[in-house]
């Protein structure tokens, strides 16, 4: 089993013209992904690697069944694409785009609540059921993907998109495969958090443990190692926490517009203390997680 | 992005949040001058963009001319945090009954906005939240709907208050919060928020910071304000290293290589991308290596904005050699990486095997890169060499040196 997505989810990719676009749409269509159209407005009638492209997400919604989207347009139209999606009834957001304004992003997670969608980033490179589809550019070209990515007993949740494959393929090589793989977004505000995909994994028999990659900034892991603590969960957690520095240079951003240390409560330090505390296991070098979690899988 | 309290409060006037008549000085004569006008005894603030300003001797009353034009003088010549005041700002000073705090800002695990209140202000709101958390409480409202003054007056109600002061308060909040609904701003407080001795309320302090990836939807309130494109307003102000490197990562709209921060090490570093430069540094620094910088590169740049970031770390003075890592790239091409900084050693006159401690960066398009590294005689490594260890061999190089 696998979270989100499966070999038979559908999906298209608003912006699908742009240039990391088109990659993006042959990666997935060589990993076996169904990618069943593309939006950029005034190129209806073109195609991508033999991908429709339309007009409007609703002349995709009519004629078929879409699970997910991938938004992948300038910041300064992302927000709007995304409503689009969402209101064309589209179940399920990966927000690619860098950099959008927080109060669009804020707005357009509302949206998705009031029609019971799910938005996974902004800032993310997608989601990745090993061997079956992936929505997004995580893991490269299909070759590529292939080398990083197996199936297996390991969820992961990650604020990075190039770290989610790197500890993919730190957990591939020594034999540990994944259920689902999630790129979850680098911005300070993002569809769903740790905590909000716990339940999804919980529901998934094949997840028996969850690795997330963490960074400072934000409340996030101290949500994470709070539902740990009231929900009883039935998975062992390892994290990996990269930034370590940062906690002696407050106010400056590195890395992702997320990772900025404001305050005692979101340095590395104070957020690796409440993770132990809440029995989450932290590595100290990415290397060491397939050994933690084969401790903890016991 | 933070805002100069002038600035702050110019934007809340629009919105008719109750100020004093407030003016700016960048003189001592014009203080005098401004004080003479306004009457009576005035306030005058140093504009900083540092907190803690009227520990640091930024904020001084005056009750005449001449002990304004004294007291300008002295604020104008006080760094605070090691800033330069802009300016001073004047207002008269108000008879305070009772201090309230007024905030705005994003609940991120709630993903909406928050209002914020306290009928104890003029203190740090962290203190309340900590030591009196029945005085503050908070609510989420709407991104979508126009803001509810219902919502703002439940919120004041709640701390038990109500008559006049309730009716009065309920649409200062509500102003507050559609100005920071309608400028993208991720921080909009008032600290004190004062109530005066005959009823009225009026804003003391006010906080205000802007997302920065903002600013492109609010070019017309920036140029009203005066605030241009090169002002980055972080924590330090960049290095010109540091300018040079954003410069280049401007230059060329395909991917990123730059977002550069400056150290004093030996050892530079061409790391990426996000999540992976963060990983990177601290393995560097957990080995004793001694980083000349801090960088990212991702999202697949192109040859020429790798080479002009090598050309820019390999000038900085007491670089020794450079290392280029990576986590597995997904979208970056290992071939193109490693082509951008081959040229840029080649063109700074060094030998690439020489001068590149090692190139760790698997992934899309690894094989034609490793094919280049081959042909130069660089070390690289593939995916069987974690990163941590990658960084290991990069600091042990610059030992054996």
């Amino acid at each position: 089993m696998s979270i989100l997505i499966d070999e038979n989810t559908t999906f298209i990719i608003q912006g699908i013209t742009g240039r990391e676009a088109v990659n993006v749409t042959r990666e997935c269509l060589n990993y076996g992904a169904k990618v069943v159209g593309g939006v950029t407005p005034g190129r209806k009638g073109r195609d991508v690697y033999g991908v429709p492209v339309f007009d409007t997400v609703r002349q995709i919604t009519e004629r078929m069944r879409v699970d997910a989207s991938v938004v992948t347009v300038p910041p300064a139209f992302a927000a709007d694409a995304a409503m689009e999606a969402i209101e064309a009834g589209i179940k399920l957001i990966v927000i690619v785009t860098e950099r959008m304004p927080r109060n669009e992003t804020v707005q357009l997670i509302e949206l998705a609540d009031q029609y019971g969608a799910r938005v996974i980033g902004p800032n993310c490179l997608g989601i990745i059921s090993p061997h079956k589809s992936k929505v997004g550019g995580v893991g490269g070209p299909a070759e590529d993907t292939r080398k990083a990515y197996m199936p297996g007993p390991v969820g992961v949740l990650s604020r990075s998109g190039g770290m989610t494959t790197e500890i993919a393929n730190t957990l591939t090589a020594a034999g540990l495969g994944q259920s689902t793989a999630i790129s979850i977004g680098g911005d300070p505000i993002i569809g769903n958090t740790y905590a909000d995909f716990m339940p999804l994994f919980e529901a998934d028999p094949e997840t028996r443990a969850i690795v997330i990659y963490s960074e400072p900034g934000g409340t996030m892991e101290a949500q994470l190692a709070t539902y740990l603590r009231e929900q009883k969960s039935r998975l062992p957690v390892v994290a990996f926490m990269a930034g370590r520095f940062m906690d002696q240079m407050p106010g400056m951003r590195f890395g992702h517009a997320g990772t900025i240390v404001e305050g005692k409560a979101d340095t590395s330090a104070e957020k690796i203390r409440r993770m132990r505390e809440a029995g989450i296991s932290v590595a100290e070098e990415v290397s060491e997680i397939p050994r933690l979690v084969r401790e903890r899988l016991g | 992005m933070r805002f100069y309290e002038y600035e702050a409060k110019t934007l809340l006037r629009r919105y008719e949040v109750p100020l004093a008549s407030f003016r700016v000085a960048s003189t001592p004569e014009e203080a005098a001058a401004t004080a003479g006008e306004l009457g009576g005894t005035v306030v005058l603030k140093s504009q900083v963009l540092s907190g803690g300003r009227m520990k640091a001797g930024g904020v001084k009353f005056a009750s005449s001319p001449q002990e304004a034009r004294q007291a300008a003088a002295e604020i104008l010549r006080l760094p605070i945090s090691g800033q330069v005041p802009r300016s001073v700002l004047i207002e008269p000073k108000a008879p305070v009954a009772k201090e309230y705090y007024a905030g705005v800002i994003y609940n991120t695990l709630a993903k909406r906005p928050a209002i914020i209140f306290s009928d104890m202000g003029g203190i740090d709101i962290e203190e309340v939240a900590e030591q009196h958390p029945e005085h503050l409480t908070q609510a989420t409202f709407s991104s979508l709907r126009p803001v509810s003054d219902y919502k703002m007056k439940e919120v004041v109600a709640s701390l038990g208050i109500t008559g006049n002061e309730l009716t009065a308060l309920t649409p200062i909040l509500s102003r507050l919060a559609r100005a920071f609904l309608a400028h993208g701003l991720t921080l909009a407080e008032i600290n004190p928020l004062a109530r005066l001795e005959n009823g009225s309320f009026v804003c003391l302090d006010c906080h205000v910071d802007m997302d920065e990836d903002a600013r492109d939807r609010q070019g017309a309130l920036l140029q009203e304000l005066g605030i241009g494109r090169e002002e980055t307003r972080q924590a330090r102000p960049p290095t010109p290293f540091e300018i040079r490197g954003a410069q280049i990562d401007a230059q060329d709209t395909r991917g990123v290589a730059g977002r550069i921060v400056e150290f004093d090490g030996d050892l530079g570093l061409i790391i990426g991308a996000g999540g992976g430069s963060l990983t990177l540094f601290d393995a560097v620094r957990k080995y004793g290596g001694r980083a000349a910088n801090y960088c990212e590169i991702g999202g697949n740049p192109s040859v020429s904005k790798a080479c002009e970031l090598t050309k820019l770390i390999l000038s900085k003075p007491g670089v020794d050699k450079i290392a280029v890592m990576m986590n597995v790239v997904s979208n970056t091409r290992v071939d193109i990486v490693a082509r951008g900084v081959i040229k840029g050693v080649v063109e700074s006159g060094y030998d690439p095997a020489e001068k590149i401690a090692i190139f760790r960066i698997p992934g899309s398009w690894e094989g034609e890169g490793f094919k280049i590294l081959r042909k130069y005689g660089v070390e690289y490594y593939d995916r069987s060499v974690s990163m941590d260890e990658a960084a290991r061999r990069a600091v042990a190089k610059m030992q054996t040196v």
